[in-house]
């Protein structure tokens, strides 16, 4: 038997590779994260018409559409692991924190792939006109880190639960509402042309919610993979 | 010891050294386990020593698939403790992985995986050093030849089987933990199962659970679940 001097992060990137290629076979979540993402997006766009809104309305229906597509699509990263009854296997080779890291990277490019079609397609159909772009994206990008972080330690509660559809939006909504309410204002703010230094106070606000996040989410992991 | 050390190995390396260089025994403290209110076992004692093997017996829902997953640490038991012993007991969860395997019916691969894909991921992920060519190699030799590139959906149980046999034997196991071993294996398959319990036995400890007649002459001792009391028949 050979045994090389793997890292962690050699075996985080395993598991994301394997569910990266798992995704492609099955389309497990690309397909429902995409699918409700334009459908919610066509149907708010038939809805609006003819009216104009201000900024402060299509910032926050960026990330109504971010946040429900996010809830159809990132529960599905250890639910699919449940329902395959693979986890026991997963438990039997990997350690808790390299199965978190790895599911965690998978939900972050997951989301940022949606995010680069709903960006896109959301300023073309409701001619969302961002005036301070590189303070759109570091809001993107952070507000981004902090939803995943929270939403893979509910993946992982919400699937050893045996009703798992409207459980993982109800749990999510009360530990996610901080954090929607300053994606929304920095997004307002970005939109509207506001300097670095204005929209400072809600990027700090972000990365902090991120990086508080992801240490809970990190050390409570142990006991919610656990039996 | 001082050797290996002055070598420079890595902690992987050294870790591996110690499996392979010390005795190595399984101690089984007043076990239960009870899921909700509804009791499964308790008060089970046993130790086993390397190149001791246990079968498990007992009729369906008396508990041995669970005790077998509390063994492969994929259970918390309710009360009691189960210790690995190497050089010193071992506790850290890491260090137990690489000592057990595991294989059983409800052990599920990646279906919409390859084996190739599913043996790669499950090497890398466990720190194990095996190229393509040496997988393949090994495929044919669990008798699945030229079955590698095979998506694992069109496999059938027993062919799964064999590939969980695969896995469980990567890691060249000091303790190996079967559930209901023969299952879906025919003929062939039962004969290659011989040979991986013969290889056990020289190599560690094996603990098997059972109802079949044939599988439970592997046993060195036999615990009966159903009996109170758990007795030993040596």
């Amino acid at each position: 038997m050979g045994i090389k001097s793997s890292t962690w992060t050699s075996r985080v990137l395993a598991l994301f590779l394997k569910d990266f290629k798992s995704e492609l076979r099955t389309r497990y979540s690309l397909n429902a994260l995409v699918m409700f993402a334009v459908i919610t997006l066509t149907v708010i766009s038939f809805s609006i018409g003819m009216f104009s809104l201000s900024s402060k309305v299509k910032s926050s229906l960026f990330w109504i559409v971010i946040f429900f597509s996010a809830m159809s699509g990132l529960a599905q990263v250890f639910i699919k692991e449940e329902e395959a009854k693979t986890s026991s296997l997963l438990k039997l080779v990997a350690s808790p924190e390299s199965i978190f890291a790895g599911k965690l990277l998978y939900n972050l490019v997951l989301l940022l792939f949606l995010e680069l079609i709903i960006v896109p397609l959301f300023i073309i159909m409701l001619g969302f006109s961002i005036l301070n772009f590189w303070l759109f994206l570091c809001v993107l990008v952070l507000g981004s880190l902090g939803l995943v972080c929270a939403t893979t330690i509910i993946a992982a509660i919400v699937a050893k639960a045996s009703v798992k559809g409207a459980l993982f939006a109800v749990l999510s909504f009360p530990i996610l509402l901080p954090l929607l309410v300053t994606v929304i204002s920095g997004t307002n703010l970005a939109a509207e042309g506001a300097s670095f230094s204005q929209g400072l106070r809600d990027l700090q606000i972000l990365f902090s919610y991120a990086v508080v996040m992801f240490v809970a989410s990190f050390l409570l992991f142990d006991f919610v993979w656990e039996e | 010891m001082h050797s290996i050390i002055n070598q420079k190995l890595d902690k992987e390396e050294l870790v591996e050294y110690f499996h392979r260089n010390f005795m190595i025994s399984l101690e089984v403290k007043n076990l239960a386990k009870s899921f909700g209110f509804r009791k499964v076992f308790e008060g089970i004692n046993f130790s086993l020593k390397e190149k001791e093997s246990l079968v498990i017996t007992g009729k369906n829902g008396s508990g041995k698939s669970t005790l077998l997953k509390i063994l492969a640490g994929l259970f918390r038991p309710t009360k009691g403790e189960v210790n690995i012993n190497l050089e010193s007991q071992i506790k850290n969860r890491g260090k137990r992985r690489k000592l057990i395997s595991f294989v059983a019916p409800d052990l599920s691969l990646y279906d919409e995986l390859t084996a190739l894909e599913n043996l790669e991921f499950l090497v890398s992920v466990q720190g194990l050093k095996f190229n393509k060519q040496e997988l393949n190699e090994k495929l044919e030799k669990i008798g699945l030849k030229g079955r590698g590139e095979d998506s694992v959906s069109s496999y059938s149980s027993g062919m799964k089987q064999r590939l969980k046999y695969l896995f469980a034997l990567l890691n060249e196991p000091k303790i190996l933990l079967l559930d209901e071993p023969g299952s879906n294996l025919d003929e062939p398959g039962l004969f290659l199962l011989d040979n991986i319990i013969a290889e056990q036995k020289k190599r560690g400890i094996l603990v098997l659970a059972t109802n079949d007649k044939r599988e439970i002459k592997y046993g060195d001792k036999i615990l009966n679940l159903d009996q109170q009391g758990f007795s030993f028949i040596s």
